[in-house]
């Protein structure tokens, strides 16, 4: 039991690091500050009517999460891995709701056979992926998902869009919302480790 | 021990005069062919593909249509590829929710090895590990969850089913045997479309 106490004091420290970002050379406007593109995420799923939001757990997405759980329109339902958020989706359209799928990049591998639900059905799916194993990432063991996770989604077709800067999230997920619910059609966010900063352990 | 319940009277019971109200998802493999045998209709929505997915299938349109009863009836194989469903559904606890998983042991769609919930100790072919399903939804949290292995517990089990306050979980001990082919349409976007007309009267 101590093992484990201390293995999440641990992932707790680590999740407070991942705030932190690696320097940021891609302008020198201080855009960053500015926009708060977590909340314009939250404001897009409200503005799109999204009614079921399939999470797993994931340190990027935490704000975005504990706002889907509180809210009352929305029914946050966490998942043991990202595959059941395919299928719950499905369920969600069958009945008449929208909801989005939140996950890491290394999930996408688990939904590869699950997206054929998506296709053959020619369901609405919304997936906003934080990414890992790419720029600047500190887990070697990350990069294999991370760097394969755009091909993967295309293989699958899944349409996917990347935000690597703050400016870019707003009219991607507008973007997103309007393709998948209207086409149907399914689309990936992809949040790239640039925009959300990448995942240190305090090493360097 | 060896099983009595036959799978497609249980699929025909479970939509016995069966309404606007009762919304069905089966797992892919015998469990849609059973749908179809017991009279394929539009608020079925029989899976195809995506081994392991019913149950998830089951509690996003058990959220969506709360007033609605959605029953989920699915195959030991797909229901073990899916096990995590377990601990998602009983996160949720819709009382609505019901899971028929028709346990014959085996994958009977792909050649018909012996499952996990074959018993053990069968030697090398046939052994599964004994797993019990209902003991598995239970652990994860659905605390209605029991095994049906006769006949005369059939009918209250798909009541249960039918009207008891959910989440549950009834796993039917049924006889593996191969049965003539049944089959609903394949086309997934016109099932799913089908589907949204019927109960939101707009695909």
């Amino acid at each position: 039991m101590n093992s484990r106490c201390a293995g999440l004091r641990w992932k707790q420290a680590v999740a407070a690091d991942i705030v932190r970002r690696l320097p940021d050379t891609s302008d020198g406007q201080g855009m960053t500050a500015e926009i708060d593109w977590r909340s314009q995420i939250f404001e897009a799923l409200q503005r799109h009517d999204v009614r079921q939001v399939a999470y797993v757990p994931d340190a990027g997405h935490a704000w975005l999460i504990e706002q889907c759980q509180s809210s009352n329109a929305m029914q946050a339902v966490m998942l043991t891995t990202e595959e059941e958020g395919i299928a719950l989706l499905a369920g969600a359209w069958l009945g008449g709701q929208r909801g989005v799928l939140l996950m890491q990049s290394s999930g996408v591998g688990n939904t590869i056979n699950m997206l054929s639900l998506a296709r053959s059905c020619r369901l609405p799916l919304v997936l906003v992926i934080t990414m890992r194993g790419e720029w600047g990432e500190f887990n070697p063991w990350q990069y294999p998902m991370g760097q394969a996770t755009p091909e993967v989604l295309e293989a699958m077709g899944v349409f996917n869009y990347s935000c690597e800067r703050p400016e870019d999230v707003a009219p991607t997920m507008e973007a997103a919302c309007r393709m998948a619910f209207a086409g149907p059609s399914a689309v990936a966010v992809l949040l790239r480790q640039r925009l959300i900063g990448t995942k240190t352990f305090a090493v360097e | 021990m060896s099983a009595s319940i036959h799978r497609r009277p249980l699929m025909a019971e479970i939509l016995r005069n069966a309404g606007p109200d009762l919304l069905l998802v089966t797992g892919l493999g015998q469990t849609c062919y059973d749908s179809a045998a017991a009279g394929d209709r539009d608020l079925t929505f029989p899976m195809w593909g995506g081994m392991g997915a019913a149950a998830m299938v089951g509690l996003g349109l058990a959220l969506a249509q709360p007033a609605k009863r959605v029953i989920v009836a699915t195959g030991d194989g797909e229901m073990l590829m899916g096990m995590g469903s377990f601990a998602s559904i009983a996160a949720k606890a819709p009382r609505n929710l019901a899971i028929a998983v028709f346990d014959n042991e085996h994958y009977g769609e792909t050649g018909n090895q012996s499952t996990h919930t074959a018993p053990s100790g069968q030697g090398p072919v046939r052994s599964g590990a004994g797993t019990d399903l209902a003991a598995v939804a239970r652990a994860c949290g659905i605390t209605d969850a029991a095994t049906i292995r006769n006949e005369a517990d059939v009918a209250a089990a798909v009541q249960a089913c039918r009207a008891a306050a959910g989440p549950l979980v009834r796993v039917f001990k049924v006889v593996n045997e191969k049965l003539p082919l049944a089959m609903p349409p394949r086309d997934g976007a016109l099932l799913k479309d089908r589907f949204r007309k019927a109960l939101l009267g707009a695909a």
